[in-house]
């Protein structure tokens, strides 16, 4: 579906060259769902827009639903949805007639645009709004309209940026169902990009993290975690002396990747911690510095993007450089 | 799907807002209407500006003046709609690049059409007496010139919409100085030298000029076939410069 090789592109600035995407390769198979995980600024839309022709890329290529982005557009444009960061309506428009365009810009006929307007009002809980001007919609219900609006002609890859920024958890989880449902009845590829580590985590079964124009892991959500962070076993001694010795106890374990003191607590992170933990806490009980208490956590992609970046995603904005 | 059905597609879309709220129209056109009002009464106590009524001299110019606000804006809904994300939603589609640019520019044109035929009925009841031929063939004229300005307009919107502030400061900044040195609110005949030889570089000034004379039903009139070359080089100038911005807006 998607098969893109150094795909870069850069920005010039008041003069300053602004890397925003440093050489991509991508390879997207049909039906799978994506997300393009990353920190404010990392390059995603700027990804989507290359990918979706909305963008000539400054160097690389990349080929779209079968089709090369720079000079095949059109064939591109045809085959694939998008549904930008921004809002895809026209202020003044109802959303009745931007769904009606929209149909006619994807070659419906008349009738079949009326059919497929009822049909998406419908199913996105559109049709009390249908005559009222896009302007005056709630986040929610403008993101319902966008979404509609992406997928009229039933795209086999659709694009998604940011679907979900700014809505509460309600309306996120239904937006979610929205988008799963159209997975599932129409097969469709889904490449979304989202700053939202909790939802690349629940939805995507691919997470392809980015930091500063370049990728940096791509993987399913739990080989990340296992490979990348570990779990992080947390016990609590009764002094620092017992904290010294779980400590060196810990680190010559086998699974064990790092294990640190902070007065009378110690941190470990290891592989699999469930089966650790009790094998640890046995070594400790035998050498007379037993724990008090235990704790096992499993990671986030927090965690993970903390171990590629030595930086936390949920600080914000990618740092300048 | 070809050029043509897709601009009929861009300026259907264009065109709904304005007709499910007809008044808009009215509220658009705000600028020529005050001019119309506030300053047309005074220039008819003045002395004679020319054959015949004020209006007969004054009426054409408001419309050259609506035309030239009209379509030099068009290019404001333009930066919106860029700036919202809905442009990029309409670039995303099949749709033919050029014919987002035609089909918007079709919209001002109607939309100027509309309201030069309501200001000309207006000013019916007051003295303004147009000469139904040279009528015609004056706002065929204006639609000319403001498919050409409309298009300029929209790709300069396009090529600025990083930076909004610059398009309206040169839209701003043309749009006065035209206005004021075509002669639509007072005779450049008594302008002195340099400003009457300034108004002679302004393309604006022989669009006045000719549909003054068209209204009057003058056709043969020298200033005709000048404004007639002027907005053709307008349109062409426009719509190629639209196309070519349009086409480079994406792959
Ligand atoms: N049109 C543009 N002009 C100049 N710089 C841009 C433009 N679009 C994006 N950038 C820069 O490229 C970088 C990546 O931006 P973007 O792709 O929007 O990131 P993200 O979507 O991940 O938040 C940022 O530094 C941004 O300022
Ligand atoms: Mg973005």
């Amino acid at each position: 579906m998607i098969h893109a090789r150094q795909l870069a592109r850069t920005f010039q600035v008041k003069g300053e060259r602004v890397e925003a995407v440093r050489g991509i390769d991508l390879d997207v198979e049909p039906g799978e769902l994506v997300a393009f995980l990353g920190p404010n600024g990392a390059g995603k839309s700027t990804s989507l827009r290359m990918l979706t022709t909305l963008l000539p890329p400054t160097s690389g290529t990349a080929l779209v639903a079968g089709h090369d982005v720079t000079h095949e557009g059109a064939r591109v444009r045809q085959r694939i949805g998008y549904i930008g960061q921004g809002s895809g309506s026209g202020e003044y428009m109802l959303p009745r007639d931007e769904l009606m365009t929209q149909c006619r810009a994807y070659g419906l006929s008349r009738t079949e645009a009326v059919r497929r307007t009822g049909e998406l009002m419908a199913m996105l809980d559109l049709e009390s709004l249908a005559t009222r001007p896009a302007g005056t919609l709630s986040g929610g219900q403008r993101r319902r309209l966008d979404i509609a609006l992406g997928m009229v002609h039933r795209p086999a890859l659709l694009f998604l940026d940011e679907p979900s920024t700014g809505l509460d958890p309600q309306n996120r989880a239904h937006l979610w169902e929205h988008i799963l449902r159209l997975r599932r009845e129409s097969g469709t590829t889904l490449f979304l990009t989202t700053h939202y580590l909790d939802e690349a985590d629940a939805m995507a079964e691919r997470v392809i993290i980015v930091d500063r124009g370049a990728i940096v892991a791509d993987d399913t959500a739990e080989n990340l975690k296992a490979q990348l962070a570990g779990d992080l076993i947390t016990l609590t001694l009764a002094d620092t002396d017992h904290a010294g010795t779980a400590a060196a106890i810990a680190s010559r374990m086998p699974s064990v990747s790092e294990a640190t003191v902070d007065g009378t607590t110690v941190r470990v992170r290891a592989t699999w911690g469930v089966a650790v933990l009790p094998e640890y806490l046995r070594a400790l009980d035998t050498s007379a510095a037993p724990a008090l208490t235990a704790e096992v956590r499993t990671p986030t992609l927090d965690d993970v993007f903390l171990a590629l970046t030595g930086r936390r995603l949920r600080d914000g904005d990618a740092p300048e450089e | 799907m070809n050029l043509v059905s897709h601009t009929g597609i861009v300026f259907v879309r264009e065109m709904r807002p304005g007709l499910r709220n007809p008044l808009g129209l009215v509220f658009q056109m705000a600028e020529p209407l005050v001019f119309l009002v506030l300053f047309g009464p005074l220039l008819a106590v003045m002395p004679s500006v020319g054959d015949g009524s004020t209006w007969q001299w004054f009426v054409p110019g408001i419309v050259v003046m609506l035309s030239l606000f009209g379509a030099s804006g068009a290019g404001y809904l333009m930066l919106t709609e860029a700036s919202a994300g809905t442009l990029e939603r309409l670039l995303a589609t099949p749709l033919r690049r050029t014919a987002i640019l035609a089909g918007r520019t079709g919209k001002e044109v109607a939309t100027l059409l509309v309201q030069a035929l309501l200001i000309v009925l207006a000013t019916l009841p007051v003295g303004f007496d147009p000469h139904p031929l040279g009528a015609l063939v004056g706002l065929l004229l204006l639609a000319v010139f403001g498919v050409g300005l409309g298009s300029l307009s929209i790709s300069l919107a396009l090529a600025m919409r990083d930076q909004p502030s610059t398009f309206y400061g040169i839209q701003q900044g043309l749009l006065f100085p035209l206005l004021l040195l075509s002669g639509v609110l007072l005779p450049m005949d008594f302008a002195p030298d340099w400003l009457h030889t300034a108004s002679r570089f302004n393309p604006l000034t022989y669009l006045v000029e000719a549909e003054r004379a068209l209204f009057a039903g003058d056709l043969a009139h020298p200033s005709v076939l000048w404004a007639a070359l002027t907005a053709v080089a307008v349109a062409v100038v426009g719509l190629a410069v639209g196309a070519r911005t349009m086409r480079r807006a994406s792959c």
